[in-house]
């Protein structure tokens, strides 16, 4: 068995929160980015490009590239690198430019 | 944080940034008496250097992910102890900073998703806004998996995720060795750090070296970590194509030239489920070029701010330290924090060790950008379906046909033809790229005569953006367009 980042620090964080992502449960540990729980949890993409229709997820990590927006609570363009992850939050995939109702 | 109510007439500093830099300048104002407010955009101090693991985490060493944390002990320590004097204000985007020296509005968006509105004013401002990393595109850089080394570093720091299990690290510069071992150490498998420069390039700095044996040592405990979990270290090497469909599943790597030109026939495959990719570091500039802050050209094509020997500005009232003077890492990020904090403070007389400590440490990050400069040959593994803006997704091939049929001579142009660098980042990430691909100096680049002069297709351009993060339009109607502003200022 591999030693982890949480090993590396000797983390002991509080119980893991759950959001919901595309439907699906997500475990979270409190603290962590909404793209650092969907890392763990092995995804990897959360936005299809407006004009390619690709997958994409953060890039920058801090907030500059806004590779990762994602939906979070029905809101689109929010960066998954900053926003916290809350527990029973509605995190979906964001299409395009996350306004496809106004067309 | 501290939240304490703004003092009538201002405050005597506001600090842009709470990295290294920004916590030096702070303190040690504070220190000599000035009232201050220090603003970041993220919740904790530490900037990207010190960024720490959220308190739930409950890290017990968090030191294991960094260098010289006593230090930033030693840095908050001082912010602390000077508590009465410095407002320390965590998750405030500073977007606009406008006026003039004595009456300065500094403008920043706070809240769950930076929809609030808070503005503070202050006599001077100082800038200590840091950097971000330097992108060079190439084919399927934009799979899922491949990420910024420096975007691994952060979320490894603050959230204590890896992007995969088998992280290809790649790019130019120092921090790919800090980023190699952090991942290694962290409980990733790393293949290779592939370096498209020559290290070797580096004996031709030797009396720098022998002056800084600080960083030679924190040299050899990178190579210690990376020995220990068998990480080879690749010099002239590059990932010149990442593959997969929905996620990255392998790279293939090159050996470059002294021009990072890949060499043909000698590419292999590695396998792998990230990739840890960056080309050096850039200065965030937005907020001091708005206000008219001269800039400079360094040896690795970036623009950094004009500073003089107190860290002041070419605007009056404006100082600046840490990155955006030139990156130089945090020993010289926290000196010119110190002097800036002095300075501003009225301390004319700076302690010579100081000075001194400053000189040895910028020389040191001169030979640096020159060692770490991109080569003009990475343009050799683009083809022509890669996109260089991800937010737009304009290929390689948009932008050539926008400069060799319709004539596009600088990034400007570029963007206005293809669209490249209009998107959400603001060609923050495409910038650099797009101004190399120009193959001219950016129009409304740095404007420095001299040695510092841009060369074609090595100049990142100029990171001119009027807003430096994205403003709701609201809350840009309810700007008092009557107050003192630096609209307009020549740049």
């Amino acid at each position: 068995m591999r030693r982890s980042p949480l090993d590396l620090v000797r983390a002991r964080p509080e119980p893991p929160i759950e959001f919901s992502f595309d439907g699906e449960p997500v475990a979270a540990l409190p603290g962590q980015s909404v793209a650092a729980a969907l890392w763990q949890s092995g995804r990897l993409a959360w936005r299809r490009t407006r004009v390619g229709d690709r997958p994409r997820g953060a890039f920058c990590g801090m907030g500059a590239c806004y590779d990762c927006l994602v939906e979070l609570d029905g809101v689109p363009n929010v960066r998954a690198c900053l926003a916290p992850a809350r527990p029973g939050a509605l995190v979906r995939t964001q299409q395009g430019d996350g306004h496809d109702e106004l067309r | 944080m501290t939240n304490s109510a703004e003092p009538a007439g201002g405050y005597d500093l506001a600090v842009v940034g709470a990295g290294p830099a920004g916590l030096a300048a702070a303190a040690t104002a504070a220190e000599h008496g000035l009232r201050v407010v220090l603003l970041d955009s993220a919740p904790r101090p530490g900037g990207q250097f010190y960024r720490q693991p959220a308190a739930e985490l409950r890290a017990a060493r968090p030191q294991a992910l960094h260098h010289h944390w006593p230090a930033f002990q030693r840095l908050l320590g001082r912010v602390d102890a000077a508590a009465e004097r410095v407002t320390s204000l965590g998750d405030h985007h500073v977007w606009s900073v406008t006026g003039e020296s004595g009456a300065f509005t500094v403008r920043a968006l706070t809240g769950p998703d930076q929809r609030q509105a808070r503005s503070v004013t202050a006599r001077q401002v100082l800038f200590a806004t840091g950097a971000h990393e330097r992108q060079l595109p190439f084919p399927g850089w934009t799979l899922p998996g491949v990420v910024g080394a420096g975007g691994a570093q952060a979320m490894l720091k603050a959230g204590l995720v890896l992007p995969g299990r088998r992280v290809v690290v790649a790019g130019s510069g120092p921090l790919l060795l800090a980023v190699a071992s952090s991942l290694a150490a962290a409980g990733a498998r790393v293949p290779l750090v592939a370096e498209a420069a020559d290290y070797l390039g580096y004996a031709a700095g030797a009396r720098v070296l022998a002056a800084n044996p600080g960083k030679l040592v924190e040299g050899a405990q990178h190579g210690a970590v990376l020995l220990r979990h068998g990480v080879r270290l690749r010099p002239r090497t590059a990932v010149v194509a990442a593959h997969g469909s929905d996620r990255v599943e392998a790279v293939t790597l090159a050996r470059l030239d002294a021009a990072w030109r890949p060499v043909p026939g000698t590419e292999w495959r590695v396998a792998c489920d990230a990739v840890a990719v960056g080309h050096g570091l850039v200065p965030q500039l937005e907020l001091p070029l708005e206000l008219g802050c001269r800039t400079r050209r360094l040896p690795d094509g970036s623009a950094a701010l004009v500073v003089d020997a107190a860290q002041r500005t070419t605007v009056p009232g404006v100082w600046a330290a840490g990155e955006s003077t030139g990156i130089g890492g945090v020993q010289l990020a926290v000196a010119e924090g110190e002097l800036a904090g002095r300075a501003v403070a009225g301390q004319t007389a700076a302690p010579r060790p100081l000075l001194r400590r400053r000189a040895r440490l910028r020389a040191f990050a001169d030979l640096m950008a020159a060692r770490h400069a991109p080569g003009s040959g990475w343009t050799g593994w683009l083809d022509d379906a890669t996109e260089v803006c991800r937010c737009e997704e304009v290929t390689v091939r948009e932008v050539r046909s926008a400069v060799a049929e319709l004539g596009a001579a600088d990034q400007r142009t570029v963007k206005l033809l293809t669209r490249a660098g209009m998107g959400w980042c603001q060609a923050r990430m495409c910038g650099p790229a797009v101004a190399r691909l120009c193959g001219a100096p950016s129009a409304d680049g740095p404007d420095v005569p001299g040695p510092d002069v841009a060369v074609a297709g090595q100049d990142d351009g100029a990171p001119t953006r009027p807003l430096s993060t994205p403003v709701p339009l609201g809350l840009l109607a309810e700007c008092d367009t009557t107050a003192p502003s630096s609209e307009g200022a020549p740049r």
